[in-house]
């Protein structure tokens, strides 16, 4: 089934948002920057069946950057592993959808994420596994840029190389922020590229990471490296909080900031272009 | 036999029938004594270099696609430096993932002080889901692999690499969560794990000929405790000593004590008394922290004199 991704990033966005605005406060902003790599991944690009989540020698998406767990719930339900309703559940007391991705509660979700750098590493385990079983399977990952100042993110990725990962593509959302402030001023990972290149990995620059068509591309150009004996990292220069202004302006603020349900039901307006 | 080889002879019989077995270490396969494995399974053992973390981290995405992993190192980096992606990775994402620490204690010897991990336990105890092991003797070691392996959840092998006097018949039977009583007694109850409880013996017989009859029981696994035959027989002989390679804070001290929280029961502990540990051999060490079958029978009788 084709599916029409620019509308398909619109309902995660909104998604999303309604559900973070359901309870008030969460991490809106690196939710937003990451949606049309989702909507890639879920929507066109992956070998996966909503019907059998556990389909073996399926794709698999590991989102290390755990907290962008709420975009993961918006996609997997538009995708139809579980009802919509359910999204408004998040972070209730006995919800399925906690702040951070759960593979022991959500349905999906194929990996337990949220300290930062180690889902990186199972996803290496994860890619060494499939290797090992030849199954076919590609698995993806999400990193974020102020998690790549964690020095687990290297070990795994110079074992990644060592061990020729070519059915691992990664994604770093790069949006440039992280809570104290922007990643340059914090602890600046640049040059990222080189870095990546320098440890032995096929590296793709999305000049906008949020341009549903360049993702695309992009992962259509990594796939071509499945025999290069190299796992393929694709930096996504994204916006923080992409696509409602007011989130974008609170900057750094954006990481986990409060929505009412007001302030969702306008910006959900200014994703669907009613304003 | 050492008990490294034991291990690893263990290991190689479980690879061999099962492809999901595998080991993944960080540069101390040699020292394992799983070395000699590389070569006859490649598909199933994997070197993660002087990284402890990505190890940890790397044998739980291989656990989510269904393979067994044992990971390895020396003990304080198999807990202390990994703790996070214990609790995270492999525990609260209930990943099957087997966690050896090899030289526990005063056992790591020449290495001194920083790869001295007397709080290992104490670590690992208060992450939910964990099963904390540690063998005494070439033959428990042996009993214990295949259920260890058959498990299905996180489980820290506390394991003394060289060779460890032999406190099991050969026709020890061997249960994962029941303490094992190697000596009756009604006088005092001996709680022991590790590589002391051969001392613990000593001991026991030592006080036997004072007229003291210890009970002593070896409690190959801290967490979660046996906490029945810990309560049936401190409430028995009225009397506790524990005795242990690691701090008394954290270990099989305070799992005791817990234990026996709401009895009346006197506990005295011979274990490292909340130090660091340092350079030297195991006679030095011994002496310097208090774990001699002198200070168990001292200790012993303090016990029962607060009866």
């Amino acid at each position: 089934m084709n599916y029409d991704l620019k509308e398909v990033c619109k309902d995660i966005r909104c998604d999303t948002v309604a559900c973070i605005g359901h309870l008030g406060v969460g991490h809106i902003g690196g939710c937003l920057s990451v949606v049309e790599a989702l909507a890639v991944l879920y929507f066109k690009e992956m070998n996966i069946d909503p019907k059998r989540p556990q389909m073996a020698g399926r794709d698999r998406f590991i989102c290390s950057k755990g907290h962008a767990g709420p975009a993961v719930y918006a996609t997997l339900a538009n995708r139809g592993y579980f009802d919509k309703k359910e999204l408004l559940t998040l972070n209730q007391g006995g919800t399925n959808l906690p702040s951070h991705c759960d593979m022991n509660r959500t349905v999906g979700i194929d990996m337990t994420t949220g300290s930062l750098g180690q889902g990186f590493s199972c996803a290496v385990g994860v890619a060494l596994g499939s290797k090992l079983e030849k199954d076919g399977a590609t698995i993806y990952t999400l990193i974020g840029d102020g998690e790549s100042q964690e020095g687990q993110i290297w070990e795994a990725a110079m074992f990644a190389a060592a061990k020729k990962l070519d059915n691992l593509i990664a994604f770093t959302d790069y949006n440039k922020l992280q809570i104290d402030g922007t990643v340059a001023e914090v602890n600046d990972i640049a040059p990222l590229a080189e870095k990546w290149a320098a440890f032995g990995w096929n590296v793709i620059e999305v000049e906008d990471g949020n341009d549903v068509e360049q993702v695309e591309k992009a992962v259509e150009h990594a796939k071509l490296g499945r025999d290069s004996g190299k796992p393929t990292m694709i930096i996504l220069n994204t916006l923080k909080g992409c696509g409602v202004q007011w989130i974008v302006d609170l900057g750094a603020g954006n990481h986990n900031s409060n929505i009412s349900e007001e302030q969702a039901a306008a910006a959900i307006r200014e994703i669907r272009g009613e304003d | 036999m050492e008990m490294r080889a034991v291990y690893a002879a263990c290991l190689a019989e479980m690879m061999e029938k099962d492809k999901h077995v595998c080991i993944v270490d960080a540069d101390l396969g040699k020292a394992s004594g799983t070395l000699s494995l590389r070569a006859k399974f490649p598909e199933q053992s994997f070197d993660c270099g002087v990284a402890e973390q990505n190890m940890a981290s790397i044998a739980a995405g291989l656990s989510s696609y269904g393979f067994k992993p044992w990971i390895e190192t020396f003990t304080p980096f198999a807990t202390r430096r990994i703790c996070d992606q214990i609790a995270i990775s492999i525990s609260y994402a209930k990943r099957n993932v087997k966690i050896v620490g090899t030289d526990p204690g005063i056992s790591a010897e020449l290495n001194g002080g920083t790869h001295m991990s007397m709080e290992d336990i104490g670590v690992l105890r208060s992450i939910p889901g964990m099963v904390i092991f540690e063998p005494v003797d070439e033959i428990q070691l042996r009993a214990a692999m295949p259920v260890l392996n058959e498990y299905d959840g996180p489980v820290y092998v506390r394991l003394f690499r060289k060779q460890s006097p032999v406190v099991f018949g050969e026709d020890y039977k061997f249960d994962l969560f029941k303490a094992d009583t190697i000596k009756t007694g009604k006088d005092l109850t001996i709680f022991v794990s590790g590589m002391l409880t051969a001392d613990a013996v000593t001991a026991g017989q030592q006080l036997a000929a004072e007229g003291i009859d210890a009970e002593i029981i070896n409690v190959h696994t801290i967490k979660p405790i046996d906490r029945e035959t810990v309560i049936a027989s401190a409430r028995k002989t009225g009397a506790v000593l524990t005795v242990e390679n690691h701090n008394v804070i954290g270990g099989l001290h305070s799992a005791v004590l817990e234990a026996l929280a709401e009895e009346k029961i006197p506990v005295c502990a011979v274990g490292v008394q909340d130090r660091f540990g340092e350079v030297g051999k195991l006679p030095y060490l011994r002496e310097a922290m208090g774990l001699t079958v002198e200070n168990i029978v001292k200790t012993a009788k303090k016990a029962v004199s607060l009866k």
